[in-house]
C-alpha cells in the first residue's frame, strides 16, 4: 500500500460521501412516501430526471443557476406531487401492491418520455464557473460544485428532519403513518396529509434532481436507473426511515466510488446489489429501519 | 366453460393454426409477438396471479434460459431441444435460489419484489464481464436464409410462429390443471391469506417455491425461444429490468389470476404498441409512442384495475370460472 493509492482512496470515499449527500436526498423522498403511505414510487428516477430538465431549462433559457433555480424545483414539484396524490394516487392507496406498480410505472412513461419529447435525446450539461474551482483539504482535493450540492442536500434534509419533529403537520403525519385508523380517529385530515406527504416526497427528488444537474450531465435514459439507485438506498438504510435513507445514500456513493476505483467501472453497481441482497436477507428493514408490525 | 366459450375457443385456435397461411410477413411478426407476450404472461401470472408472490424479476429466468442454450450451441453445436434442459435446470436453480431465500427470510410484497430486481440486476453485471457468452459485445447465432431445420431451431418466421403457439397453448392447458391440481387451490389459498394457509395446515414454504421453480422453468423456454428468434443476446437487455415489467403487463392488463387474462393482455398491449409505433413514425417526435402507451396504461389500470378479460368475458356471455 503507497501513500499514492491511499490517498486516491481518500479522494475516492470524500467525492463518494459528497455525492452520496445527493443521493440521500433523493432516496429521502421515495423513504418518506413509502413509509407514510406504503406506496412505493416506482416513478422516482423519472420524477428525478424532470427536477433535472427543469433545472438544466432554468439555466439555458434564463440564466438561473440550478442552486438559484431549486427553491422554485422544489416548490413547483410539491404543487405537482400534492395534486398528483390527490387526483391519481390516493384512489389507489388501498388496492393490492401490483396496481400500484402499474398505476406509477404509466406515470414514469408517462415523465421520461415527455422529457425525451421536449428536450430529445441528447445529453445536456449545465456549464459553471464554479464547476472549475475546488477546496482543498489537507491533501484531499474536493470540487467545489460537489462540496455545495452536498451542503444544500444536508440543508433540506435538517429542515425536513425539524419540520417533522417540530411542527404540527410534521408530527401529524408521523401520527397516520404510524396509525392510519388512530389518525382517523382523533380526526386528522388523512387524505391532505398523505397529499402533502407525496408533495413534500416530490419536492426532495426534485431538489436532488436540480443539485444532480451540476454534477452530471441529463438524459432522459437515466430515469431507470435512479429508480433502481433509489430503491437500493432506502432498502439498505431501512424503508421509510428518514435517517436510514441518508445512511444509505452516502454507503452507495462510497461503495460506487471506491469501486470505481478499484474495479472496472462496469462492475461498480454490483457491489451496489450485492449489499442490498445482503441486507433484504439478513436484515430486510434496513440498517436503521424498524421491523413492521402488523 | 360455457358451449360458447367453447366454439369461440375452438374458432380461434382454428384461426391461429391457419394464420400463417392468411396473413403476410407483418401480421405473422405482430402475431408472434402475441404469443411471446402471451406465453410468458402466463408462467408470469403463476406466480403473481395464483401464487400472489410479485416478481419484478422474471428477465433472469429468460435471459439464462437463453444464453445458456444460446451459449451452448454457439460454442459445442448443441442444439436448443437439448440445450433447453440445461437452460430449464439452471432457471430452476436460481429460481429457488431467489425463492427459497426469499420465502425462508419472509419476504413479501414489495421487498421480495426488489430482491427479485436485485438477482436480476446482480446477473446483468456479471453477464457484461463473462467473456464465455461475449460479454457486453453480445453473443450472435448465425443466420442462414432458406434453411429450415427444427432440430437446431433454425428456420424463417412461420417456423418460429408454430413453435411458440404450441408453447402458449401447452401453458395455457398447463395452467388450467395446476388450477385445479391440489397444488393450484394452496397456492390461491395461500394468495387470499398466507398466514391462515399456514395455520389450516398448507405447505406454505414449499408451494411458493413450487410456484417459482415451474415460473422460471416456463420462462426459461421462453428465453431460448427468443434468443434463437433474433439470433442475438445482450446482458444489457436481455436480463434489463424493462425486460422483466414488460413479461409483467399482459397478466396485469388482461387480468391477474386468470386463464385467458395473458391472452388478451398480450393482444391489447400488442395492438396498441403497433398502432403506437404507426402513430409515432408519422408524428416523428421522440417518445411519443411511450407517451402514448403511458396514457393506454394509466387509462386501464384507472378504469379496469382488475383487468380486461373479466369485463370482456362478461360482455361476451363466456363466464370464465373465477379462480
Amino acid at each position: 500500500m503507497t501513500s499514492d493509492f491511499l490517498l486516491s482512496l481518500a479522494q475516492a470515499v470524500s467525492k463518494g460521501l459528497l455525492t452520496g449527500m445527493v443521493y440521500g436526498l433523493m432516496a429521502l423522498g421515495l423513504s418518506v412516501i413509502f413509509g407514510v403511505m406504503r406506496v412505493v414510487n416506482f416513478a422516482h428516477g423519472e420524477m428525478m430526471v424532470v427536477g433535472m430538465y427543469l433545472a438544466w431549462m432554468g439555466f439555458d433559457a434564463l440564466q438561473i443557476t440550478p442552486m438559484l433555480g431549486l427553491p422554485l424545483v422544489a416548490v413547483l414539484f410539491f404543487g405537482v406531487g400534492y395534486a398528483l396524490q390527490r387526483g391519481l394516487i390516493q384512489p389507489f392507496i388501498a388496492r393490492p401492491e401490483h396496481q400500484q406498480f402499474l398505476l406509477l410505472l404509466a406515470v414514469g412513461t408517462l415523465l421520461a418520455n415527455a422529457c425525451l419529447a421536449i428536450a430529445g435525446p441528447d445529453s445536456r450539461t449545465v456549464q459553471l464557473d464554479s464547476q472549475f474551482d475546488s477546496y482543498e483539504l489537507g491533501p484531499l482535493v474536493l470540487d467545489a460544485v460537489r462540496v455545495h450540492a452536498a451542503v444544500v442536500a444536508l440543508a433540506i434534509a435538517a429542515l425536513l428532519f425539524l419540520f417533522f419533529t417540530r411542527t404540527r403537520t410534521g408530527k401529524s403525519i408521523r401520527a397516520a403513518a404510524d396509525n392510519h385508523m388512530g389518525a382517523l380517529v382523533v380526526g386528522l385530515d388523512v387524505r391532505r396529509l398523505y397529499a402533502v406527504t407525496f408533495g413534500i416526497g416530490a419536492a426532495c427528488v426534485g431538489a436532488a434532481g436540480a443539485l444532480m444537474t451540476t454534477l452530471i450531465p441529463v438524459t432522459p435514459f437515466l430515469a431507470g436507473e435512479y429508480t433502481l439507485l433509489a430503491f437500493v438506498i432506502v432498502i439498505v438504510g431501512g424503508l421509510g426511515s428518514m435517517t436510514g435513507a441518508l445512511l444509505g445514500g452516502l454507503l452507495i456513493g462510497v461503495s460506487e466510488a471506491v469501486a470505481g476505483l478499484l474495479l472496472q467501472p462496469s462492475l461498480k453497481s454490483m457491489f451496489s446489489f450485492g449489499l442490498l441482497i445482503v441486507v433484504l436477507l439478513l436484515r430486510p428493514q434496513g440498517l436503521l429501519g424498524r421491523k413492521e408490525s402488523r | 366453460m360455457t358451449a360458447r366459450a367453447a366454439i369461440g375457443l375452438a374458432a380461434l385456435l382454428a384461426l391461429l393454426i391457419a394464420a400463417p397461411a392468411l396473413l403476410g410477413g407483418y401480421g405473422l411478426s405482430v402475431l408472434i409477438l402475441v404469443l411471446y407476450f402471451a406465453y410468458v404472461g402466463q408462467a408470469w401470472n403463476i406466480m403473481m396471479g395464483f401464487a400472489g408472490q410479485l416478481s419484478l424479476g422474471h428477465a433472469l429466468y429468460a435471459g439464462l434460459g437463453g444464453y445458456i442454450a444460446a451459449g451452448l450451441y454457439f460454442h459445442y453445436g448443441i442444439g436448443p431441444w437439448l440445450g433447453i434442459f440445461a437452460a430449464v435446470a439452471v432457471a430452476v436453480a436460481a429460481g429457488s435460489i431467489v425463492g427459497y431465500l426469499g420465502f425462508r427470510f419472509s419476504l413479501a410484497g414489495v421487498y421480495f419484489a426488489l430482491l427479485t430486481i436485485a438477482f436480476a440486476e446482480f446477473t446483468r453485471i456479471g453477464f457484461d464481464n463473462w467473456e464465455w457468452t461475449g460479454g457486453s459485445g453480445g453473443l450472435f447465432l448465425k443466420v442462414e436464409r432458406g434453411v429450415v431445420d427444427l432440430a437446431n431451431l433454425r428456420g424463417g418466421p412461420v417456423m418460429f410462429y408454430y413453435v411458440i403457439l404450441a408453447l402458449a397453448v401447452g401453458a395455457l392447458v398447463l395452467c388450467r390443471l395446476l388450477l385445479e391440481s391440489r397444488l393450484g387451490r394452496y397456492w390461491l389459498a395461500i394468495r387470499e391469506d398466507a398466514e391462515a394457509a399456514q395455520a389450516v395446515g398448507v405447505p406454505v414454504l414449499w408451494c411458493k417455491m413450487l410456484a417459482i421453480m415451474i415460473s422460471a422453468a416456463l420462462t426459461a423456454v421462453a428465453g431460448v425461444w427468443n434468443a434463437f428468434y433474433y439470433n442475438n443476446l445482450f446482458p444489457e437487455t436481455a436480463f434489463a429490468m424493462g425486460r422483466s415489467i414488460e413479461m409483467t403487463l399482459a397478466p396485469i392488463i388482461g387480468g391477474l389470476g386468470t386463464l385467458f387474462g395473458p391472452f388478451v393482455g398480450a393482444v391489447v398491449l400488442t395492438g396498441l404498441g403497433e398502432i403506437f409505433t404507426a402513430a409515432g413514425d408519422r408524428l416523428d417526435i421522440p417518445g411519443i409512442k411511450q407517451i402514448f402507451y403511458g396514457v393506454a396504461l394509466l387509462l386501464i389500470v384507472m378504469y379496469r384495475p382488475a383487468g380486461v378479460w373479466p369485463w370482456l368475458a362478461a360482455r361476451l356471455g363466456f363466464a370464465e370460472r373465477k379462480p
